[in-house]
């Protein structure tokens, strides 16, 4: 009978060959490099893996990547919001070209954004004339780091949050707003919590991506020991030492955190879904 | 729209079996291996231009002595990445890197023979250059020396020793001149290169990051750089725009060159391959490097027009301060080596 009702459920034939195709496909393309990722890293005695991980050095750069990454994944958050709502709400001239502007980010080459923002950012460029005599210096510092990595993410939220808010209709507004809610109480209970699962889709794609970005940041971070150096950095000068096996670590514990992390959130998530239906 | 995923993955299948096809179609290398044969020089970044130049001379240089015509290509990226790349599996048949310690990395990993660096003349390196300053116009904060680079008024650009290869040449430099000071020791040097490396805004991750925080970004006041790579900056740039500055003593930055002897056995290009590197030594060869900017060899060979641009430099040799590439690679830049040191926390 399961089976009966499986076929009748979908309109593609074939689950058998999908699945199979999936799950071949997700080994070649997943499994099988983290696979070699955990045996490089596991050249490491465990005496060197606990000088890894508790080396300041890379510390430090453990907590600047996940806290520039985290910063940058909330302004994408809020300002992406705005992004999608503008663009699904609202018709003006060129609406289009901004909607394509959006995924810049995507095509663009990192490196190519890295340079193109210090170029801006710097203290001769257009917007780091601006900034010095307000004494905020944007290159060479966490601050570059996280303009870089909100500049790679913002794609991410707006294009998770906006076909949902296109759903939103805008009814449940009117409705809301006829039985008597204020607006702040209208946004609050009604479009946010609809909103809220995407948002945190979108949250945790560019933070994701933030956490890997290598790109980009070398150019703007200034790369400074302690101060500037972000985690894929150390990955990139391990490997420069041809130190595969640190290399390695270094990435796996990295990917630990993250897939704790992202964890982390896909259960927030599925219990804001869950609370809101 | 539910058309267009499918469209695509049309397209996509199309590309791959034309990709196939291309594939197949290419003819076996023994077909026409008497007629004509094939080199990778994998090398590191600036040495793009000298090498056009080369390998076109090269050919044409084989081609009158076997009959045989030679196509070289060319492969050109940061000298450590380069040397993981060959680790890897990339079809090197020579390499010529920026350091003798990325080449050594392949002979322990049994890719080239023993005692590599003495098979060919002056350390195997056919074209040395040197590390000088490059300064804004005019000099205006009156850089002469390395001693002007540990002043607390002076900015000093440089990329990173543990990534970029160039770099652990400008850290040795300095390192060096420290040591020959009167008086000199292992722990003044360190002192000294500590100092240096306070007045370091910025460390890129390669030489021409760092090159382009300088001349573009407008940051720091010197630039620590090769000979080659200076000359090129004010070539690009116009002389209006930048000064080179040449300290009382340097070190000879030696980018050798290698036959990655596993690599021409298995294609069978060992004797072209070799005449390729011998003919780096050849009087063309070295005119060639002359004119790019890399002091050659045999400067009598070299077009004396291009020897002038020169200046005399003291220069020591790794060899002499250090002992070889491996020691001062385990020494300075290894983890918790010399650098790490710098970067301390609180120091």
């Amino acid at each position: 009978m399961a089976t009966l009702s499986a076929r009748r459920a979908t309109v593609l034939p074939g689950f058998g060959l999908t699945l199979g195709f999936t799950v071949f496909y997700l080994g070649l393309l997943l499994a099988l490099p983290l696979t070699a990722l955990a045996l490089k890293a596991s050249a490491l005695s465990l005496a060197e893996w606990a000088a890894l991980v508790t080396d300041a050095r890379i510390l430090a750069a453990l907590r600047l990547s996940f806290s520039a990454a985290f910063v940058a994944a909330t302004l994408n958050a809020g300002f992406g919001l705005l992004v999608a709502w503008v663009l699904v709400r609202y018709t003006f001239p060129g609406r289009r070209v901004v909607d394509a502007l959006v995924d810049l980010p995507f095509a663009l080459p990192t490196a190519v954004a890295g340079i193109a923002l210090t170029t801006v950012l710097a203290p001769t460029g257009w917007v780091g004339q601006a900034l010095e005599p307000l004494g905020i210096q944007a290159v060479f510092t966490p601050l570059g780091i996280v303009i870089a990595l909100t500049f790679i993410g913002l794609p991410f939220v707006v294009r998770t949050v906006q076909p949902v808010l296109a759903d939103l209709e805008t009814d449940l507004e009117e409705a809301a707003s006829s039985l008597g809610a204020t607006r702040a109480q209208t946004v609050r209970r009604v479009i946010l919590p609809t909103l809220a699962p995407a948002l945190l889709t979108g949250f945790t794609l560019a933070f994701a991506r933030a956490l890997g970005e290598y790109g980009s940041v070398v150019f703007i971070s200034g790369n400074l020991p302690f101060k500037t150096e972000i985690l894929p950095l150390l990955i990139m000068t391990r490997l420069e030492q041809f130190d595969v096996a640190g290399a390695t670590a270094v990435a796996a514990l990295m990917l630990v955190i993250s897939f704790a992390l992202l964890l982390a959130i896909n259960l927030l998530q599925r219990w804001t879904q869950r609370r809101h239906v | 729209m539910p058309r267009f995923p499918i469209t695509l993955l049309a397209g996509l299948a199309l590309g791959l079996l034309a990709g196939c096809a291309d594939g197949n179609s290419q003819t076996p290398p023994e077909a026409d291996a008497l007629a004509s044969v094939e080199l990778l020089n994998v090398s590191y970044d600036p040495t793009r231009e000298l090498y056009d130049e080369f390998n076109t001379a090269f050919a044409q240089h084989w081609k009158d002595s076997t009959g045989q015509d030679v196509t070289v290509q060319q492969s050109h990226g940061g000298s450590g990445s380069q040397a993981r790349a060959v680790l890897d599996g990339l079809g090197a048949d020579v390499v010529s890197l920026a350091l003798a310690y990325d080449i050594d990395q392949m002979r322990t990993a049994g890719l080239i023979s023993e005692g590599w660096q003495t098979r060919l003349p002056h350390n195997s390196a056919p074209y040395t250059s040197a590390i000088v300053f490059l300064v804004r116009k005019g000099n205006p904060e009156g850089i002469e020396d390395w001693d002007d680079l540990v002043r607390d008024d002076v900015e000093v650009i440089t990329p990173n020793p543990k990534t970029s290869g160039g770099a652990r040449w400008n850290y040795l430099a300095a390192w060096a001149y420290a040591l020959r000071q009167p008086g000199g020791t292992d722990a003044t040097a360190e002192a000294f290169v500590t100092r240096l490396f306070q007045n370091v805004p910025v460390l890129d991750s390669g030489a021409r990051g760092a090159t382009n925080t300088f001349v573009q970004r407008g940051l720091g006041d010197v630039l620590l750089t090769w000979e080659n790579e200076a000359f090129l900056a004010v070539e690009e740039l116009g002389p209006d725009a930048v000064d080179i500055v040449v300290p009382s003593l340097s070190i000879r930055a030696e980018p050798p060159v290698a036959l990655v002897d596993r690599n021409v056995d298995a294609h069978g290009t060992r004797a072209v391959a070799e005449a390729y590197l011998r003919f780096l030594y050849s009087p063309i060869g070295q005119r060639l490097a002359a004119r790019h900017y890399y002091r050659p060899a045999d400067p009598q060979h070299a077009s004396p027009t291009d020897l002038e641009r020169f200046p005399d430099i003291d220069l020591v040799t790794v060899d002499d301060v250090l002992g070889g590439w491996s020691s001062a690679q385990e020494t300075h830049f290894a983890d918790g080596g010399v650098f790490d040191r710098i970067y301390r926390p609180g120091a």
